[in-house]
């Protein structure tokens, strides 16, 4: 199939004005972990996965966010696809609403599993790439991390386990962006070599430029199949990618653009 | 090589022994007609009898290595595409190690996970309280959906496996060493969810599950040539708990001894208050025999740590006739 790339683009604009507005409701939330990831949800979620309009199509493919804090990020799409009425999103983060900060697969269709504590979905989507095998299906599942995450020893545990248990059918996903909460993660606790560490537990590793459409597009689709690896995609995104205020600093980890703040955001963002 | 002595052995040698026969060879059985079963364990199948599964159903047998959180939480991914997964390793690794990967990942989403947890309490012995889980009731009793069965012998164990497969939550099964005398026979009732009457006496009662339920029969039998009658109850279900059957047994008691391999607090002996605050059960004296809520483990073999802490027959036969002088 080809793609869109316009669409594409326009997707991950949406994702990220989208994001403001239903942050303005809950007034506080994760901007920048969803825009260093924009593009490539919106790869995802309009290009790569087979998904269907039932979100409990058991063949569908699984997209599994370990870094839970991304999860308004992901509600506007799944409204978008059908998955849920759309005025589901004006309640987000309020009393009785099914959204919040980190997604809760009981309560949100279209979300394959629930997380928050990190180092966790990589571990779940190793047992579900496995599940699918075992239940004969072509699905694959999508797990992105973050790389401040990288720091959780549950992280190499899983690791290991999807290369010895030769899971092909699961692709990992690193949002790249070099910053965990507290500030750089090479200062905090480094994680390089990244690269490396993942070949060296068995994965083919595809680094790539996360904000480019054209290279999402073009390492999903040439993903080999039955290569009897796990696929690793380290994505070097920038935290905070498209507002020039956001941009690569720690300090938009949580935050509000309330008002005013929030027309200028969305008007840079046009 | 051959052994020469009678008391060498290494881990071929360990014979078919109760509870640690029956996971892998009644999951195997059930795993002959569904295909939903899976079974993982963490680098212990000889210890725990999960071979016998993996030879049977060797592409449905996961063995992760010593990496138990990694295990929970696959079974939990497991379980989210159709499947019924089986975990098993050490008691203490799962409540202290797995808590949150228990909950998080099993309990919160409510999937069909089950926990088999071994070597529960101080039956690890000389291995010392690394080893030991004399908290597990109490953690995983906190956690919403998730049940929680304590089986006390081979055949209760094969009911509660045989009789949960469809149940659509989580699911901890606390287990002794795999060494446990039959309390059941293969006639007698054993219902998840439904405390079992396995002695009734007009004196007391002492409740009692896991291998304190053996314990305590023994002890019932021997004050009844005293002239002391008790009632013993295996209270083997924590959750779901049979709160009317467990309110109305000790109602009717003046005192209610619970014997537990556990610690005094958080365990089954919290459970039975729990349920005498909300029942409003007044003028019955509870009594509780377990491991020191506040004390870590002294070293021995397994047959001496029961003894020292008096959770034997002899113990609770001691304690027990104290409170009647």
């Amino acid at each position: 199939m080809s793609a869109d790339y316009d669409r594409l683009r326009e997707r991950a604009n949406f994702v990220r004005t989208e994001t403001i507005r239903l942050i303005e409701i809950a007034k506080c939330g994760h901007y920048t972990s969803v825009f260093s990831a924009a593009e490539i949800l919106s790869v995802l979620y309009y290009h790569v996965m087979n998904l269907s309009d039932d979100p409990d199509w058991p063949d569908r493919d699984r997209f599994l966010m370990s870094k839970g804090h991304m999860a308004v990020g992901v509600y506007p799409i799944l409204a978008d696809l059908g998955y849920f009425p759309k005025d589901w999103l004006d309640t987000y983060a309020l009393l009785g609403s099914a959204l919040g900060d980190h997604p809760d697969m009981r309560k949100i269709p279209g979300i394959d599993f629930s997380s928050g504590s990190l180092g966790h979905n990589l571990s779940n989507g190793v047992g579900m790439a496995l599940g699918l095998r075992l239940r004969n299906s072509p699905a694959r599942v999508f797990v992105i991390m973050g790389d401040g995450e990288q720091n959780e020893g549950q992280i190499w545990e899983g690791a290991q386990a999807a290369s010895q248990f030769k899971v092909d059918n699961l692709v990992g996903i690193i949002d790249r962006n070099e910053l965990c909460l507290d500030g750089a993660t090479e200062e905090i606790m480094s994680i390089e070599p990244l690269a490396d560490k993942w070949s060296a537990f068995g994965w083919n590793v595809h680094v790539i430029d996360g904000h480019s459409i054209h290279q999402l597009v073009d390492t999903f689709e040439s993903l080999p199949q039955d290569s009897k690896s796990p696929q690793l995609i380290l994505a070097k995104t920038v935290k905070g990618k498209g507002l020039d205020f956001m941009e690569g600093t720690r300090l938009w980890h949580v935050g509000l653009l309330a008002g005013k703040d929030a027309e200028r955001a969305v008007a840079q963002l046009q | 090589m051959e052994l020469l002595d009678k008391e060498s052995y290494h881990l071929g040698h360990l014979p078919a022994q109760a509870t640690s026969a029956v996971a892998g060879r009644v999951l195997a059985d059930i795993a002959d007609t569904d295909d939903r079963i899976v079974v993982f364990t963490a680098d212990l199948k000889y210890s725990n009898g999960t071979i016998e599964f993996e030879e049977r159903h060797p592409n449905r047998f996961f063995n992760v290595g010593i990496a138990e959180q990694n295990m929970v939480s696959m079974a939990a991914g497991m379980a989210a595409t159709g499947n019924i997964t089986y975990v098993a390793t050490f008691a203490s690794f799962l409540g202290l190690l797995c808590c949150e990967q228990i909950r998080t990942d099993a309990a919160y989403t409510n999937l069909p996970v089950r926990l088999l947890g071994h070597h529960t309490g101080i039956s690890f012995g000389y291995y010392g309280s690394s080893h030991h889980a004399t908290e597990d009731i109490g953690i995983m009793r906190g956690i919403a959906n998730l049940g929680v069965v304590c089986p006390c012998d081979a055949h209760s164990f094969e009911q509660a496996l045989r009789q949960t497969v469809d149940v659509e939550g989580p699911i901890y099964f606390r287990l002794g060493r795999g060494r446990d005398p039959d309390v059941y026979t293969p006639d007698m009732p054993w219902e998840y969810g439904k405390l079992s009457v396995l002695r009734e006496g007009k004196d007391g009662l002492v409740i009692a599950n896991g291998i304190m339920v053996v314990a305590a029969m023994e002890a019932a039998e021997r004050l009844s040539n005293e002239g002391l009658d008790l009632s013993v109850v295996d209270l083997h279900t924590i959750d779901p708990l049979d709160v009317d059957n467990l309110a109305s047994q000790v109602a009717s008691a003046n005192k209610v001894f619970v014997a537990e391999e556990h610690s005094t607090r958080g365990g089954v002996a919290t459970t039975v208050a729990d349920t005498m605050v909300d029942q409003n059960i007044a003028d019955v004296e509870l009594i509780r025999i377990g491991f020191p809520a506040d004390e870590y483990s002294e070293i021995a073999a397994p047959f001496y740590l029961y003894r020292h802490y008096g959770l034997d027959a002899d113990g609770l036969v001691s304690r027990i006739s104290s409170e009647y002088k």
